[in-house]
């Protein structure tokens, strides 16, 4: 596009960006602040996870980007269009091609590889937050390793229900260290970030904050051992392609209590749609 | 009914754009309204954009105002992220506002002071009746003589307390670098170049209110207007290969000084104490909130108890954007429903193990 530069933001903020990155992947799970820019984009929408991208796309990158595990939701394409008009780059939906993903509340089925980069927007990034108010307070928190809050909050949900309560945004522990918020993310896909072959990079624009896992690193959902980690997923198998280990989402049918559970993640559900054509096709 | 998949989303949304066009152009038989009338004629708007969109442009925050429907944060918003492509190739000098050229300057401690009280442009004193002759158009206001604006330097009202030590220095101006919330992000605790700053910058209703609170008992601090000035300041510039300043041009200013009732603390003697506000534009609201928000956060700093949520520093620099504050509500409207459905899913387990628990114990019954 002209009268901009490539990927929008200026050689000097994108090289800001990219050494909070580096600081951020050499302490995996700890927010790095930095200078975030006001982006053309409100914040809340993904300025964070777009100001990240923006940094780390090279012209031969294949973008792919996801809103709630999927291509064709609104924000989703807006934000593609956005690198496709700012970086004139290549874009995808499948989740093989793509070297960068940039996702919204959601990780792809598909396992990601060495060679792709994920980032995800981040609306809070102080998985204390909600525990304690003051960032400075929970800045300390953080230096001193100091998570007996989180874990007394998670005693009492046991206490209360009998289990754990939290569904998303479930608080984990990095490499032994950070506590992290890993994004508004089901708790269905906390295990995919354990050990990933992929970069997983973390921005939130409102909040000026970046923060990194690094390929292979340990990430630990937070619990106890008498009441281990537990996923939440709709029983039902996707009503579209029959999937029984991807994360479902309801769709109301009609206004009598019927119900479609299909994949969240598109590019998946359609990949096995089209297998199960082909062995149709051939039986 | 089948289901179908919510595609056509690049569709809807050049659609959406197409519509909220023409939306915006209204009623086609109607001039168009330009830029140049905005600007000329929408004066404490544009200051508003202006401040809020921490950019000094009166043409573009015209065209912001326009392009938003006259919708004023989005107008800012627009600004704001047009500013932050700009590059930065000087700073300029600190604006002097004794050397401002006065278009309105009061002062409610003293009833006349070297200067003088100058009314200039208010609404102050005029009745809130509407003006239906405002409605005809092409209305031709007569003016009255204008009289030459003084070009001598005025006074300031808190100097003249200053002279008698009843009130504390003002700030002291250091040779450090002040900070830049534009360049670095905000953190705790956060001095008073950057509290301002984020002020300065602040949503106006947000300021209001906070201010409105501290006179209603939420961190009171007894203000007085000491004086609100409101005038062109020259913008001047040192040039590298120059080394003297020169003028690059002038700007719209509002400045307010309040003089707070202090009783003196342990490490303070009782004296008035200051509270600061500057802003873009003819803004007095703004400069006012601006100022007893400063000196309601200065709580801590002068050994005050600090309760009230105007003096929780935290509280009102991470809530006063409303650039910020606008985004992270409204992107409530963006879809959620991978979350909710993880929600709906643990909100029926609960319910079936709460059911459980009833039956069980009816049958033990």
């Amino acid at each position: 596009m002209s009268g901009y530069n490539f990927a929008y933001l200026d050689e000097q903020t994108k090289r800001m960006i990219r050494r909070a990155i580096l600081k951020a992947v050499a302490i995996p799970g700890h927010q790095v602040p930095f200078g975030g820019r006001e982006m053309p984009l409100p914040y809340g929408w993904g300025t964070g996870g777009i100001q990240v991208t923006a940094a780390i796309l090279g012209p031969s990158d294949v973008l792919k980007v996801i809103d709630q595990g999927a291509d064709d939701t609104t924000n989703a394409v807006s934000i593609r269009r956005f690198f496709a008009r700012t970086a004139g780059i290549e874009t995808t939906t499948h989740t093989a091609d793509a070297s960068v993903i940039q996702t919204r509340h959601r990780i792809p089925e598909t396992p990601l590889r060495a060679d792709q980069i994920i980032v995800y927007q981040v609306p809070l990034p102080e998985p204390l937050a909600k525990l304690e108010q003051s960032r400075a307070e929970t800045r300390q928190m953080h230096a001193l390793a100091e998570y007996g809050l989180m874990h007394v909050k998670l005693y009492e949900d046991i206490a209360r229900y009998g289990h754990i309560s939290i569904s998303y945004d479930y608080p984990v522990m990095v490499n032994g260290r950070y506590l992290m918020s890993p994004s508004p993310i089901p708790a269905f896909d906390t295990p995919k970030m354990h050990r990933m072959a992929a970069l997983q990079l973390f921005g939130a624009g409102r909040e000026k904050r970046i923060y990194a896992i690094p390929p292979h690193t340990d990430v630990k959902p937070l619990d106890f051992d008498d009441h281990p980690f537990r996923l939440t997923r709709a029983p039902q198998a996707c009503g579209l392609c029959g999937a029984r280990d991807s994360y479902l989402d309801e769709v109301v049918m009609d206004d009598r209590g019927g119900r479609l559970f299909v994949c969240s993640d598109t590019d998946y559900c359609a990949g096995r749609q089209s297998m199960r054509q082909d062995e149709d096709a051939a039986a | 009914m089948a289901y179908v998949a919510v595609k056509g989303g690049e569709r809807a949304i050049d659609a959406a754009h197409d519509w909220l066009a023409r939306a915006r152009r209204g009623d086609r038989s109607l001039p168009e309204i330009g830029t140049a009338q905005i600007a000329s004629q929408l004066g404490r708007a544009v200051d508003r954009v202006m401040a809020e969109g921490s950019c000094y442009d009166p043409d573009l925050a015209a065209l912001a105002i326009k392009q938003a429907q006259g919708d004023l944060i989005e107008a800012a918003f627009l600004l704001r992220a047009y500013r932050t492509t700009l590059p930065r190739f000087a700073h300029s000098e600190p604006v002097e506002t004794d050397a401002m050229l006065l278009r309105r300057r009061i002062s409610a401690i003293y009833k006349d002071l070297p200067g003088g009280q100058v009314l200039g442009p208010t609404y102050d004193y005029t009745h809130r009746l509407l003006d239906f002759a405002l409605a005809a158009e092409s209305l031709e206001v007569t003016p009255l003589p204008l009289a030459a604006a003084s070009s001598e330097d005025t006074p300031r009202v808190t100097a003249l307390l200053d002279q008698e030590g009843l009130i504390e220095p003002s700030g002291v101006s250091t040779e450090a670098e002040p900070g830049d919330l534009t360049r670095d992000a905000l953190a705790f605790p956060a001095e008073r170049d950057v509290r301002l700053q984020s002020l300065a910058r602040g949503d106006e209703g947000f300021l209001l209110a906070l201010g409105y609170s501290t006179q209603r008992g939420y961190g009171n601090n007894h203000p007085f207007v000491g004086e609100i000035r409101v005038g062109e300041v020259a913008v001047e510039l040192v040039p590298p290969e120059l080394g003297f300043p020169i003028t690059i041009g002038t700007i719209t200013l509002t400045e307010c000084e309040m003089v707070n009732q202090f009783s003196g603390s342990k490490t303070e003697p009782p004296q008035f104490t200051r509270g600061y506000g500057l802003c873009f534009g003819h803004s007095e609201r703004r400069a006012m909130g601006m100022a007893l928000v400063d000196r309601a956060m200065r709580a801590e700093e002068l050994g005050e108890n600090a309760t009230a949520p105007a003096q929780d520093i935290e509280f009102v620099l991470s809530h006063c954007d409303n650039i910020e504050a606008t985004g992270f509500v409204e992107h409530l409207k963006l879809p959620h429903y991978v979350d909710f459905q993880s929600e709906l899913e643990t909100i029926r387990r609960m319910r079936a193990t709460a059911t459980a628990a009833t039956v069980a114990t009816e049958t033990e019954a």
